[in-house]
């Protein structure tokens, strides 16, 4: 496929949303059991909601980038009974909307005790919004890579590790942000973000490298033998119909050389996945911001690349109509 | 039921390209609009088609087969391009099984053409939607056209008939026929999309001959031994010349 960058940018950027807001939400959480301090609700939920708000925003403009008509955008919620895009239209501004109520609740200190559970934790309305927050955000991540993972016939795509890791990279880089954020706030909680972005980033890897090593051994079910219909082992197009191009022949190829593909297949592995947990163990235990800065610098950078890569490694079944010009 | 479809006899495609010029003439002047092209006239010319012809060489030099290959949408009855589409634009028609789509309604998205294993979807570069065969809706309807002209363009205009367009889901129709008796198969099986459109495979005309039937081994009747000479004294044919 020819990995359109407007989609680049919209899985990346919403998944760097989505992680950021389910780390400020693990943060919440831990700091009710106890387990860590307790942030100040409007410097540090309700600063890392709108940057969470943010990048869920540039994703969505990106999103119209791929559209023909964005005009027309708001009439893809019409099947969302049977088109997952259609869900993800729907899911992602719903996301947005929880994250500006989380937010604002937290930044106008708008969140009343509702209930005190076994007398110590005390359950406040941001908590609540943030759980119903948080089902939504995995139900983005699902939505996201179902988009991808549901059209059978690109077989690098349908498979469940296509979801897993939509959602392990989201929360990887969201995590790693969410690091270099309380870092510059000099949170207490800096360390607890580092220690999550470096378990999501190698959990990440560990899905990440199993899709390919899968990818790699994928044998494909269709073959120019089923698609014209001849059974003959030895078929060859000598022409596809036409000399200089078609949608055809723009949309389902990624045109780069082998050596550029290969290459950035080994750029993202590196820039996604040991880099930033170098970077993350370093700066742990009181480091300055810039080293977590650039860790998700690093790591975002890195998830582009994979990006590019996840598009242009699947082979659509239609490419076997167009091998030669003629 | 009724399912419209194409039945493509690739035995008697010889390759002319008469119909995709005839589907691109028809349909660049339609109703919905024009099937834009860019750079027509300079460097690297692109446009929209909803039909081509490919042609593919089987076999090894020289025992090679050229096979002619038009390639259209096929109206599968269980299309995968309609579930995916976010608006509703794609559609399948109830009434008679073609595959459509809104051109008001499309956003552009292109994940139609994504879900789609055959490549038959094309996003027109000015119109900025999707676009793909419509069976010539707009003809086959027509009133105003005389009955045997209510056919897709592409159709009317094969020079050796190897379209064939009806209701495959009509046993006594032409179509129906054709894929029954001659062999009709759907292309890519292997995704369960269930194309309406079918191929006739290429068949070829044999006689089986045995090495013994090409040389008579016995001879019974001496059919053809040479003929002994004749006597000097018998008559010769024209009774002047002699032996």
């Amino acid at each position: 496929m020819h990995p359109a960058f407007s989609v680049i940018f919209l899985t990346t950027l919403i998944g760097v949303g989505q992680g950021l807001f389910l780390a400020l939400y693990t943060g919440q959480l831990y700091s009710v059991v106890e387990v860590v301090p307790v942030e100040d609700s409007h410097t540090h939920y309700g600063i890392g909601s709108l940057i969470a708000l943010a990048f869920l925003a540039a994703g969505l403009l990106a999103s119209f980038f791929h559209l023909g008509h964005p005009e027309r955008g708001w009439r893809a919620i019409a099947r969302w009974r049977t088109s997952w895009l259609s869900r993800e239209v729907i899911v992602l501004p719903a996301f947005m909307g929880l994250v500006t109520l989380y937010g604002l609740v937290h930044y106008f200190d708008l969140n009343p005790v509702l209930f005190t559970f076994r007398e110590t934790f005390r359950v406040d309305l941001s908590l609540v919004i943030g759980a119903l927050t948080t089902v939504v955000a995995f139900l983005l991540f699902l939505c996201t890579g179902m988009i991808y993972a549901c059209i059978k016939f690109l077989q690098e795509w349908a498979t469940p590790l296509t979801v897993v890791n939509y959602t392990l990279l989201g929360s990887a880089s969201g995590f790693t942000l969410a690091t270099a954020f309380a870092a510059y706030q000099h949170s207490q909680l800096t360390d607890f973000y580092a220690g999550w972005a470096v378990l999501l980033t190698l959990a990440a890897m560990v899905t990440r490298v199993a899709s390919l090593i899968r990818n790699k051994r994928i044998k494909h079910k269709s073959s120019l033998r089923t698609a014209i219909g001849i059974r003959h082992s030895r078929i060859t197009q000598k022409s596809q119909g036409f000399m200089t191009g078609s949608f055809n022949t723009r949309e389902f190829f990624h045109g780069a050389p082998q050596a550029v593909f290969k290459s950035i297949k080994w750029f993202f592995l590196v820039t996604v996945f040991p880099l930033p947990v170098i970077l993350l163990a370093l700066g742990m235990g009181g480091g300055a911001v810039l080293i977590f800065a650039l860790a998700f610098a690093i790591q975002y950078v890195g998830l582009l690349a994979d990006r590019w890569f996840f598009f242009a490694q699947a082979n659509h079944p239609q490419n076997l109509y167009y091998q030669t010009v003629g | 039921m009724t399912q419209l479809a194409l039945v493509i006899d690739l035995n008697v495609c010889v390759g002319c390209h008469a119909c995709v010029t005839s589907c691109k003439e028809w349909n660049t002047s339609g109703s919905a609009g024009y099937l834009s092209d860019m750079n027509p006239f300079s460097h690297d010319p692109t446009g929209t088609f909803f039909n081509r012809v490919q042609t593919f060489e089987v076999g090894e030099f020289p025992n090679t087969e050229t096979v002619h290959f038009p390639k259209s949408c096929l109206h599968c009855e269980d299309p995968p391009c309609v579930p995916v589409c976010p608006t509703g634009a794609s559609y399948k028609r109830d009434e008679d099984g073609i595959v459509l789509v809104d051109y008001d309604k499309c956003i552009g998205c292109k994940y139609c053409s994504w879900a789609c294993p055959y490549g038959v979807r094309e996003l027109d570069e000015h119109q900025k939607v999707m676009k793909k065969c419509t069976l010539c809706v707009d003809r086959i309807y027509d009133h105003s056209l005389p009955e045997n002209e209510r056919k897709p363009a592409c159709v009317m205009a094969c020079p050796t008939n190897a379209r064939l367009f009806g209701d495959v889901d009509d046993p006594d129709s032409e179509v129906a026929e054709a894929i029954r008796e001659r062999g009709g198969y759907q292309l890519m099986p292997e995704w369960g999309t269930r194309p309406a459109n079918h191929y006739l495979p290429r068949s070829k005309t044999r006689i089986t001959i045995h090495e013994d039937e090409l040389t008579r081994v016995d001879n019974p009747l001496k059919k053809e031994r040479q003929l002994p000479m004749p006597d000097k004294d018998a008559p010769t044919l024209d009774d002047v010349t002699s032996w």
